[in-house]
């Protein structure tokens, strides 16, 4: 490639520098309200405002000490627990069933399975209340953890149906033909291939029943209250440090989750890395 | 593909029997594909269509007259619509009455006539506080004695239409339409005609946010491309975590952040740049704000993925052909981007035309969506056909853009993280 | 191709995950949910009512809280889901959810009788917790010397500038806005009760519109005008009174053309606990204990023998007080009753515009 004039290089190296200037800006946007939140946690005064008149753990005392929100951090672990499960069970299955041969209308089918990533929340939720109030399941965690699986599945059978792709059907194949029974090559063939997909399916219905409050707004009543229905309410009257502290310890949550993925991703190259 | 494998299976084996065993493995697998699939769809039908199917039928659903009222409901559709129902339709109108305000079950049947007509909640109370349990003569002179209302065709109409198994009202309200005197179809009166603004609102909002991502979106997706993997990845982080942090995390941020206290204001003052505090909050701009901050991953990602498998020597051609880099960005880099471009401003659209919590956080009162008057509906005022007409129109305009992007990208590439 | 097995092995799996959805029911069953109006209001009401009613009954009890409309209260009793049991309720929500049977009948006997109380306190369907007021407020430490006096002042956005805080929905701001419209409080409900003066009242918002911030729950207005947010608001006195003592504030309350009203507590139709449930309304108007509230909060009672009880140093604090009663308007239950649902979707459909 011929050097560029003098001049043009001057506009040119200008553009690389503004380029970088406008990208790490935005990347900063992004990341803004992640840093000013997790500081003012630690605040020792009572206001939401820089500088903090000092620092200290208080409000993470009082969150670990207050009973709502003990009540609602207990009542979403249930929650994201039993989706998590549920989820990850259903959405494998299926992902596997996707793969291992040609079903009629395949779009429709994915449309269909994928569909609660994109309907509203506000049309779910307002469709489980009314289907499921006949049935006593608003009010009840069972009913929030029935919506939830619902809206995390998409991520499962997703990540899975990843994994699947690079995948070779010729090792059931060979592993069927040397005389494994079919829950020994499931177990040890199948499983293993696509454990880091059925992993990270399996973090993001968890984080995505954690953090869901448009349906548990609906399908929740007072001792049914979950971490962000809790929070949504503190928003709203008053935006207190305690926000602050179950904000950070959502966003730590946000970056464990992270990390896992990360380190499956690497794993997952390394091991498509050695096959190539 | 599997022909080859088969293949192997020796002369033993006639071509016919070959096919046949073939035919029964490959019927086999799908039955043992549908067997997997099953357990899910029969799932989604059960605990998301079929809620959803229940919303969408209550947009058209018709149930109060008819179960607070029942025999007035079967018989006055016998009513020609001429004069005044006969003395039979009356009678049971009177009785009927009567009993359901005995029951306390009067106000449903009020509340749904006054949908129709405001003035029925208390036409119907006072006829039955008044009501005497025999006619003064006739029940037709004894009503109409006590409101004259009770002598017009009009009102015994709007009685007639709420008996029906089903309305087309809600769904009409949502397109700022009703029903006239004769049952035709007129423009709603302009103080109740605001859904149509709304969803106009609704799709300008999220067309805004979604211009303002592509904008934000592009130069960081292009620059993250560009890098060598190891950067860009560590940079990608900065995208990905806001992404799985809790949305109502982020929106609790903005609202920290944008305050007439808060640290913008605080900063803007203390760098001298304003004098007074600026109004961020509770208004559109912040809603802007939040929904692009929240979104803008949505158009970062697919934009990536696509400039990541761009190969670079297209661009370096155009530069040795004598391009200048403006004009060889124009020309041949962004014309090789339009998938992602589309695929995620397609993605940031359908997913904005359903925001609730963050203007509803951080928004006033004119900025609210769709969402919002689903929910208020709802919970507040529990005219469940209003919500669920909304709703239906909602899901509608979700599907179809869904149905769009399905067609133009590929349900596959709904990839996330 | 006998992949059976394992299909069989996964269902397996299926089943057991469903069982062990088994104690994904409610975890904390309570005994009684009493649900009232949050912030400074539910401090008060906690220590001086749930706390003492739990150690002396034994019974669990669960709080919530909610910012009214009688549309709340349909959805939790035809909605099916029965969450709450007791809960407190404004006038209007009382009388509407009697006529329509979202309420259990209250035996006045167990409560001492009907006399023991005010008269606005007592209905078949409800007990009177507080009497209370909706009142212009303002921070004396940003508006110093004069403040406003009056809704007139209210909309005047010259003489304040600033953005104003009012609560969303038709009830108080329709009146606020005649009186800002120069109507006496005597006339406001003759006024609206006609078409023109519903939409003199509209008129009068359109002006003002574009500088209010909407707020829904009690402790709003006291957030927006602690953190600057409005230079003024309505709000209800009590919690004006409570940020003043405790986070050392320095707002004032404006009692002409105040708004009083009283709440009362019912029990939800078919709740599960509705022995508890009177039980605790019985505890929590019992005289001793209602005399305690206006230490916390500056509410008026509604227990005849409380109100002697009450230091007298309070008592001028309290929307009860002769000089305040004097100077502010009763809400009109029966317009509100008539009213509620038609005016609360216009008020929607013109807000949203």
């Amino acid at each position: 490639m011929a050097r560029p004039a003098g001049h043009a290089s001057f506009a040119m190296r200008l553009g690389h520098y503004g380029l970088w200037a406008v990208t790490l800006l935005i990347l900063f946007f992004l990341i803004l309200p992640i840093l000013i939140i997790v500081p003012l946690s630690f605040s020792a005064g009572t206001f939401l405002t820089f500088p903090l008149p000092g620092l200290s753990l208080r409000w993470y005392q009082e969150f670990f000490s207050s009973g709502p929100w003990q009540l609602a951090l207990r009542n979403s672990l249930i929650v994201a627990s039993a989706t998590t499960v549920l989820a990850t069970v259903l959405g494998t299955l299926a992902a596997l069933g996707m793969t291992r041969a040609r079903l009629p209308a395949p779009t429709l089918l994915m449309g269909l399975i994928v569909s609660p990533m994109v309907v509203p929340l506000v049309i779910v939720a307002v469709g489980v209340y009314f289907a499921y109030a006949p049935f006593g399941l608003t009010g009840s965690l069972l009913g929030l953890t029935l919506a939830h699986t619902v809206l995390a599945v998409p991520f499962v059978v997703i990540t899975v149906s990843a994994t699947l792709q690079g995948f070779d059907p010729n090792q059931i194949r060979a592993g069927a033909s040397l005389g494994a029974p079919p829950a020994t090559v499931f177990f040890r063939i199948v499983l293993p291939l696509i454990l880091p997909g059925v992993i990270s399916g399996a973090l993001f219905a968890f984080v995505t029943s954690f953090d869901e409050v448009v349906v548990a707004l609906f399908l929740t009543g007072p001792a049914e209250r979950t971490l962000p229905r809790q929070m949504f309410n503190g928003i709203r009257e008053n935006i207190s440090p305690i926000i602050a502290a179950a904000a950070s310890m959502l966003i730590l949550l946000s970056v464990l989750l992270l990390t896992v993925l990360e380190l499956l991703r690497r794993r997952n190259e390394r091991l498509r890395g050695i096959k190539a | 593909m599997a022909a080859p494998a088969v293949g192997s299976g020796g002369a033993a084996l006639t071509g016919r029997s070959l096919q046949r065993q073939l035919q029964r493995s490959n019927r086999l697998r799908r039955l043992q594909a549908a067997a997997l699939v099953a357990p899910l769809l029969l799932y989604l039908l059960l605990f998301f269509l079929w809620p959803i199917a229940g919303m969408l039928w209550r947009s058209i659903d018709n149930p109060e007259l008819r179960q607070v009222m029942p025999q007035t409901a079967s018989l006055i559709q016998g009513w020609e619509g001429q004069d005044l129902p006969d003395e039979a339709v009356l009678a049971s109108f009177a009785a009927e009455l009567r009993q359901s305000y005995q029951d306390k079950t009067l106000a449903v049947a009020a509340k749904r006539l006054a949908y129709e007509s405001p003035g029925f909640r208390s036409l119907m109370f006072a006829a039955a506080r008044a009501l005497p349990e025999t006619p003064e003569g006739s029940w037709r002179a004894t009503l109409t004695g006590l409101d004259p209302k009770w002598g017009e065709p009009l009102t015994w109409a709007i009685i007639q239409r709420a008996a029906a198994p089903w309305t087309p009202i809600y769904l009409l309200a949502a397109i700022d339409h009703r029903l006239d005197a004769n049952g035709g179809i007129v423009a709603a009166p302009a103080d109740q005609a605001i859904y149509l603004g709304i969803f106009l609102r609704t799709f300008w909002i999220a067309l805004v946010v979604t211009v303002l991502c592509l904008l934000l979106g592009y130069p960081v997706a292009y620059q993250l491309a560009a890098l060598p993997p190891r950067q860009s990845n560590l940079l990608l982080i900065l995208v990905l975590l806001p992404f799985w942090t809790s949305l109502l995390v982020r929106t609790a941020a903005w609202v920290v952040l944008l305050q007439r206290e808060g640290v913008i204001n605080d900063l803007l003052i203390k760098l001298g740049l304003i004098g007074e505090p600026l109004q961020l909050v509770y208004n559109r701009f912040g809603v802007y704000v939040a929904m692009t901050h929240i979104l803008l991953p949505f158009m970062i990602l697919p934009l990536y993925s696509v400039m990541r498998g761009l190969p670079p020597h297209y661009m370096r051609a155009a530069a040795s052909l004598g391009a200048g880099p403006v004009r060889a960005f124009w020309r041949v880099y962004l014309p090789q981007t339009v998938p992602g471009i589309g695929a995620g401003c397609l993605l940031v659209f359908i997913l904005a035309i359903g925001y609730y919590i963050t203007p509803a956080l951080i928004g006033g009162a004119n900025d609210q969506m769709v969402s919002y008057f689903v929910a208020f509906f709802t919970n507040q005022t529990i005219n469940w056909g209003m919500a669920s007409a909304l709703g239906a129109v909602l899901l509608l305009a979700t599907l179809l853009l869904f149905a769009l992007y399905a067609r133009l990208v590929g349900i596959d590439r709904l990839k996330l993280g | 191709m006998r992949a059976k097995p394992w299909q069989i092995g996964m269902l397996t799996a299926v089943c057991g995950a469903l069982l062990a959805l088994g104690p994904v029911r409610s975890p904390a069953a309570a005994d009684l949910t009493v649900t009232s109006w949050g912030g400074s209001y539910q401090d008060a009401q906690r220590s001086i009512y749930f706390e003492p009613f739990k150690q002396a009954s034994g019974l669990d009890l669960i709080e919530d809280n909610w910012n009214g409309g009688v549309g709340a209260i349909r959805a939790k009793v035809e909605g099916g889901g029965q969450e709450w049991d007791v809960v407190q309720v404004e006038a209007e929500e009382l009388v509407l959810g009697c006529e329509e049977g979202l309420y259990e009948p209250i035996d006045w006997s167990a409560l001492g009788g009907k006399e023991k109380f005010i008269e606005a306190a007592v209905n078949d369907c409800g007990v009177g917790a507080i009497v209370w007021s909706t009142a212009v407020s303002y921070d004396a430490d940003k508006i110093p010397g004069d403040g406003p006096k009056s809704w007139a002042d209210f909309w005047d956005v010259t003489k304040f500038p600033g953005k104003r805080g009012l609560r969303r929905g038709p009830k108080y701001t329709l009146e606020f806005a005649l009186m800002a419209d120069g109507a006496k409080p005597s006339e406001v409900y003759d006024l609206l009760r006609t078409p023109a003066g519903v939409d003199r009242a509209f008129a009068k918002l359109d002006q003002i519109k574009d500088d209010v911030i909407w707020w829904e729950a009690g402790a709003q207005p006291i957030q927006l005008l602690g953190s600057g947010e409005v230079i003024m608001t309505s709000a209800y006195n009590g919690r004006i009174s409570a940020a003043n003592r405790e986070e050392k504030r320095n707002f004032k309350v404006v009692w002409p053309e105040s708004i009083y009203a009283v709440d009362s507590w019912v029990i939800l139709k078919n709740s599960p606990h509705k022995e508890s449930a009177l039980k605790f309304i019985e505890f929590a108007s019992r005289p001793e204990n209602q005399s305690k509230l206006p230490n916390s909060i500056a509410y008026g009672v509604t227990n005849k023998d409380a109100a002697g009880q009450i230091d007298k140093a309070l008592l001028q604090d309290l929307p009860t007080a002769p000089e305040n009663l004097e100077q502010s308007l009763q809400l009109d239950t029966e317009f509100w009753v008539e009213n509620t649902d038609a005016l609360t979707e216009r008020f929607a459909a013109w807000s949203a515009q």
